[in-house]
């Protein structure tokens, strides 16, 4: 392809009613190729028909959706090989072993039967190949869920909620799978309520609440645009409150029982005049995140 | 490999991998078979039992008509006692030359074999004592008539029954795990045809239907059960196909209507029980009531049914299939065409 590449995935003002509920009420965003997108939100934001929606699984009432420059709906065998999509942790066939469900998902492809053990490797199950499906366990069941999805080489590759119902060492295995697959140059597309992995993982995240994307940008860029102040945690006692409200750059600082909190803006020039002062024990610093993004947003807690 | 084919291999791994399944697609039948196999094996008419007091020409005579079995008496009063008890239904004392017999009123049909029989006897004796030359001449000669010996019966009726099971639950069950489990979505968006998918799954289904004519068949014809298979019995072949793709069609109509496999195996189980009863899986359907064998008309299963009983065991020939495998085909297709209409991806 010359000139301008074509993005991967381009959707225009989609809509999606059920009944008086609008699931999807006018989303819109593109996705880069190689790009990490992550659309995030509580349980019911409209994440998951979004997804069906661009993977071609559902019509949307209005809107345009291509991916690669091609219509997903109807279905269109000419895109299909070029897409992935992870399913639930459960869709597989009965009875067959990890590796006979990517050698048969593989045929539907025309894949070869020896990709069956490369995506094996990928998702770290190379020993559990001859294990069947249900003796998996559930991290397991999802790796092998994801390697189904990436068994023909799709360009584009959508995960939903790859990481719900894990326990966090299982998520933290999957993260690196989620990074080698990205390391590959595919472009991934996918739905998370977990907003700290969302700020790890994605180059570029869409907050959806309510069927609405509410802001779309890189997790840092939504973060410091917030402008939320910083706070420099020390251990109760190395400083008092007064000295500490003293110090250039502090804005406020507050007393608990274990702990004094300072909030400021300028966190570096008060570390180092913290640190002149030889009173950083029990230091942390915590910056604002997601969570304060989505707080800020919609004015409320966010509720996974 | 090919999706066609790798998709055929994977329901066989499956099916065979599922104890549950293969018990009902094989043993659960096979228990039917047996029990009424064995139930049955010596049927046919008994001979009739009656007391006997006495001894002479007669009774040697009626104990050679190989249609009664006389049970001796030493006295006469014994004799009636059983009769009037009604453990016997008549007891014949000879005495000398003459012959009394005493016989049950209640019972009229074997009273009148015993009394034919007898006076037959009798009659007999006297004409070879009167040494005259008979007028008319009697000759009687067995054939074999259409009836059939229970596991004659049995076989055909059975087996077209655990191929109904394995075609409607194979494809109910199929259809409605995968659409639960997402695997007809992430089929559905991979580049291979419904068509290829559908025929695969007609294929595993048929090869179990011969799987199961085989081994039923093996089984019926052991010594012990004495299947005896007749002239063109391999015409059972395009009977087996017919069959499951009419009762694929109806496990597909059911698939489309229900939403978990409890329901979907609820729903097949209605529809298979009364359809193999009335279509004369267990007994003849032309011992049923004349209304309710023309409503046994509608089930496929009773088309094949009959075709098979034609074929298998009756010594038919290729004009035995014309109506059952008409019947099938257009059931198939009518039943498939609904099912197709029907048919969800997704909840």
């Amino acid at each position: 392809m010359t000139g301008a590449r074509i993005p991967a995935v381009v959707v225009a003002d989609i809509r999606k009613n059920y009944g008086e509920l609008k699931a999807v009420d006018g989303v819109s965003f593109t996705v880069a190729e190689g790009e990490f997108f992550g659309i995030l939100g509580p349980n019911g934001a409209g994440k998951t028909t979004t997804l069906e929606i661009v993977e071609g699984l559902r019509k949307a009432d209005a809107g345009h959706v291509t991916l690669l420059g091609e219509e997903p709906w109807p279905r269109n065998p000419k895109l299909l090989p070029k897409i992935g999509v992870q399913l639930q942790a459960s869709s597989f066939f009965e009875k067959l072993t990890a590796r006979e469900q990517l050698q048969t998902f593989g045929s539907l492809y025309g894949v070869s039967r020896q990709t069956a053990d490369d995506m094996l490797e990928l998702v770290g199950l190379t020993d559990k190949a001859d294990v069947q499906e249900n003796k998996l366990s559930g991290g397991q069941r999802q790796r092998l869920s994801i390697a189904c999805a990436l068994v023909h080489d799709p360009d584009i590759v959508f995960l939903d909620e790859p990481t719900a119902a894990l326990d966090p060492q299982a998520r933290r295995n999957l993260w690196d799978v989620l990074r080698a697959i990205q390391a590959r140059g595919k472009t991934i597309v996918y739905t998370t309520h977990y907003l700290d992995e969302a700020e790890i993982l994605c180059d570029r995240v869409a907050i959806m609440d309510r069927g609405r994307i509410l802001a779309m940008d890189a997790p840092a860029t939504l973060v410091r645009g917030l402008n939320a102040p910083t706070h420099v945690v020390l251990q109760k006692g190395v400083l008092t409150r007064e000295a500490a409200r003293d110090i250039t750059g502090v804005e406020d600082a507050q007393e608990d029982e274990v702990s004094l909190t300072i909030s400021t803006r300028k966190p570096a020039p008060v570390l180092s005049a913290l640190a002149d002062r030889g009173t950083l024990d029990g230091l942390q610093v915590r910056t604002a995140t997601l969570e304060d993004v989505f707080l800020d947003l919609t004015g409320r807690e966010y509720r996974a | 490999m090919t999706a066609f084919k790798s998709l055929s291999s994977a329901m066989v791994k499956g099916f065979l991998r599922d104890k549950m399944t293969l018990f009902f697609v094989f043993l659960f039948p096979l228990m039917f078979l047996v029990v009424f196999g064995l139930l049955f094996s010596d049927a046919g008419s008994d001979k009739t039992k009656i007391a006997a007091v006495g001894e002479g020409p007669v009774l040697s005579a009626l104990e050679q008509t190989g249609a009664l079995e006389l049970e001796k008496y030493g006295d006469e009063a014994t004799a009636r006692q059983k009769v009037n008890d009604g453990d016997l239904p008549a007891a014949v004392v000879v005495n000398g030359d003459r012959v009394d017999v005493t016989f049950a009123a209640s019972d009229q049909v074997a009273a009148g074999t015993v009394l034919g029989i007898v006076s037959g006897v009798v009659d007999k004796i006297n004409l070879g004592e009167a040494q005259v030359t008979p007028r008319f001449t009697l000759e009687a000669k067995p054939v074999e008539d259409a009836s059939l010996k229970p596991i004659q019966y049995l076989t055909p009726g059975i087996l077209s029954w655990a191929i109904s099971i394995s075609g409607v639950f194979g494809a109910a069950l199929t259809m409605v795990s995968w659409r639960k489990k997402q695997v007809l979505r992430r089929i559905r968006l991979a580049p291979v045809s419904a068509t290829t998918v559908l025929s695969s799954r007609v294929l595993v289904s048929v090869g179990t239907a011969v799987a199961q004519g085989v081994v039923f068949v093996a089984v019926a014809m052991l010594p012990m059960f004495g299947l005896k298979l007749t002239g063109q019995w391999y015409l059972a072949l395009p009977l087996l196909v017919l069959g499951t793709t009419a009762f694929f069609a109806i496990g597909m109509l059911v698939g489309a209507f229900c939403k978990t496999e409890e329901a979907a195996s609820g729903a097949a189980n209605i529809i298979i029980l009364p359809m193999a009863f009335l279509s004369g899986t267990f007994f003849p359907v032309e011992n049923a009531p004349g209304w309710l064998q023309v409503v046994s008309n509608v089930f496929p299963l009773r088309h094949m049914n009959d075709g098979m009983l034609d074929v298998l065991v009756r010594g038919k020939g290729v004009e035995a299939l014309l109506l059952p495998s008409a019947v099938l085909i257009g059931f198939t297709l009518v039943v498939g065409f609904l099912a197709a209409r029907l048919f969800r991806w997704e909840d």
